[in-house]
């Protein structure tokens, strides 16, 4: 099982992935969700995109944008379905599965990111 | 003082059952409080969507124009605009949530007595909205 030390740790990510969540993802939400797609503002066009994608910063900032996050949902979800829906036999399967998704998802971004240029 | 005892004590070995009455796996859905509890904690699955969202339109930016033009118009999709719809109520959700912890988390006290709960989670709402305006601007400048 986990062993109490880690704990301290994950919930570090867990707590920095949901202030990220909370300040940043609703407006990303919001433009490339809903108001691009519903042609409520005019979307930005690929060439812009890309010269903002490429810039040192925004990289950087896409990165922690989708790594941080990924450990929140890994963490705070975890629990919802211990406390949710009662499923402790699974604990190790689904720790493996979360948290291994969350660096799957890190790793990709972080590649991804980097080789934009 | 009285000589220590050699007598065995009185309690037995015998340790009764602790009673723990089985809790249901809806245990959530009786009360409000409840439900919003699970709710909040689900809130995070659809952070996780956005993030995947994030994913697919950085690769089909680095995969060229017509990648892109197919992401964009899979995002004009019904579906893809309910669950961004959906997933932007939660994201929401969260935020507001998260921001009113902080008065939980934090005691700020200002000349010895404890600021209200309102002025410690105004600030988050205030750099929400400046932060929120600065992704904006950068993106469609």
């Amino acid at each position: 099982m986990v062993r109490q030390s880690n704990e301290a740790s994950l919930w570090s990510l867990f707590s920095a992935g949901g202030v990220v969540a909370a300040f940043l993802i609703p407006i990303h939400l919001f433009l490339f969700g809903l108001a691009f797609p519903l042609g409520w503002l005019q979307a930005p066009s690929y060439g812009s995109l890309m010269t903002l994608a490429r810039m040192p910063l925004a990289r950087v900032y896409l990165f922690v944008l989708c790594s941080l996050p990924l450990f929140h949902w890994a963490h705070r979800f975890r629990y919802a379905l211990y406390d949710g829906l009662k499923v402790k036999h699974l604990n190790e399967l689904i720790f493996v599965l979360f948290y291994g998704g969350a660096v799957l998802g890190t790793v990709l971004a972080g590649y991804m990111l980097w080789t934009i240029a | 003082m009285q000589p220590p005892t050699s007598n065995p004590p009185s309690y037995t070995e015998y340790h009764p059952r602790w009673y723990r009455p089985r809790v249901s796996v809806y245990w959530w859905m009786g009360s409000w409080r409840y439900l919003k509890f699970i709710l909040r904690e689900l809130s995070s699955a659809f952070v996780a969507v956005a993030v995947i969202m994030t994913l697919f339109q950085l690769r089909a930016l680095r995969a060229g124009p017509d990648a892109y033009a197919r992401f964009e118009q899979r995002m004009r999709s019904p579906v893809w605009i309910a669950l961004s719809l959906i997933s932007l109520i939660f994201v929401v959700f969260h935020a507001i949530t998260w921001f009113n912890l902080t008065p939980r988390a934090m005691a700020i006290r200002l000349r010895g007595k404890r600021l209200p709960d309102v002025m410690v989670a105004a600030p988050n709402y205030a750099i929400w909205l400046v932060v929120s305006a600065g992704v904006a601007w950068m993106v469609l400048r």
